[in-house]
C-alpha cells in the first residue's frame, strides 16, 4: 500500500516539501523533481528533514534535474538515490499510487 | 444479476478518489479547477473525499466575499456537494490551528444521510495529521490541487 510522492517546488519557495514530509507513512518513497532538487544539495538546511525521512521512507531526486541545476551528484545528500527518467517510469509503477505535492 | 442497487451497477468498479486542496482560494485557478473536477467526478458514481489541509483549510471558510476583487465567489458551490452524495470533507486539525482557525470557522456543509431517514449530517470531518495520512494512503487515486 505504499505510495510515491512527488515534489516539484524548491523547498526554499513554499511548504510542499514539507508538507509531503509530515504526510509520509513508512515504506513511501518521496520524489524530487524540478525545482525541489534545489533541496537536495548537501550543504543545504533540509539535510535533517531528509535524514528523518530516510529513517522510513526511500528518497530519491531525479538526475537530469539535478545536471540541469548544476548540482553534481556528489553534492547530493547521503542516502538521496539518483534516477533517470526511465527510474521515474518504474517508481510511478512500483507504487500504487501517486500523490503530486504542487 | 437483477441487483440494480449495487454501487457498480453498471459494471464498472468503485475507486477510491481523493482530492486534496492545499491552496488558499481565488489568488489562483488551484481551488476553484479542483471543486469542478470534483463536481464532474460526481457523475462516474466513485468513492469520491475531499481533503483540504495546508492553506487549503481557507477554501472552505465562512464568509468569503469577493466583491471586492470582481471575481465570482463559487465557495457556496461546496454545501451544493451533498447533493451529489460527495459527502465526506476531511479538514487537518493542524492546519486549522496553524491558522488561528477552528471548525467553527468552517462552513455548514450537511448532506442528508438515505440509509438514516434522510437525516442530515455534517459533511466536514476534522481529523489529526496522522489520520489524514492514513486515509491519503488508503485511496487508489489521489488528485492534487
Amino acid at each position: 500500500m505504499s505510495t510515491l510522492h512527488t515534489v516539484s517546488n524548491s523547498p526554499f519557495e513554499n511548504n510542499a516539501f514539507k508538507s509531503c514530509l509530515d504526510h509520509v507513512t513508512a515504506g513511501d518513497t518521496i520524489l524530487l523533481i524540478e525545482d525541489s532538487v534545489v533541496g537536495a544539495r548537501k550543504a543545504g538546511s533540509f539535510g535533517k528533514e531528509i535524514g528523518k525521512a530516510l529513517a522510513n521512507c526511500r528518497v530519491c531526486a531525479l538526475a537530469p534535474d539535478l545536471s540541469a541545476r548544476g548540482i553534481a551528484a556528489d553534492t547530493v545528500l547521503d542516502g538521496i538515490e539518483l534516477v533517470d527518467y526511465g527510474g521515474f517510469v518504474d517508481l510511478a509503477a512500483e507504487h500504487e499510487r501517486t500523490q503530486a505535492w504542487l | 444479476m437483477s441487483d440494480i442497487e449495487a454501487p457498480d451497477a453498471e459494471g464498472g468498479v468503485v475507486k477510491k478518489f481523493m482530492f486534496v486542496n492545499r491552496k488558499s482560494p481565488h489568488g489562483t485557478v488551484y481551488a476553484v479547477e479542483s471543486l469542478e473536477v470534483v463536481l464532474i467526478s460526481a457523475a462516474f458514481d466513485q468513492d469520491v473525499s475531499l481533503a483540504f489541509l495546508d492553506d487549503g483549510v481557507f477554501q472552505i471558510v465562512k464568509q468569503q466575499d469577493t466583491s471586492g476583487l470582481g471575481i465570482k465567489n463559487f465557495s457556496p458551490a461546496y454545501r451544493a456537494l451533498g447533493d451529489f452524495e460527495i459527502t465526506k470533507l476531511y479538514v487537518e486539525q493542524e492546519a486549522l490551528d496553524e491558522r488561528g482557525l477552528t471548525a467553527d470557522d468552517l462552513m455548514e456543509i450537511m448532506y442528508e444521510d438515505e440509509d438514516d431517514d434522510y437525516e442530515e449530517k455534517p459533511s466536514v470531518r476534522v481529523v489529526g495529521r496522522g489520520e489524514l495520512s492514513k486515509l491519503m494512503s488508503e485511496q487508489d487515486v489521489l488528485l492534487s490541487f
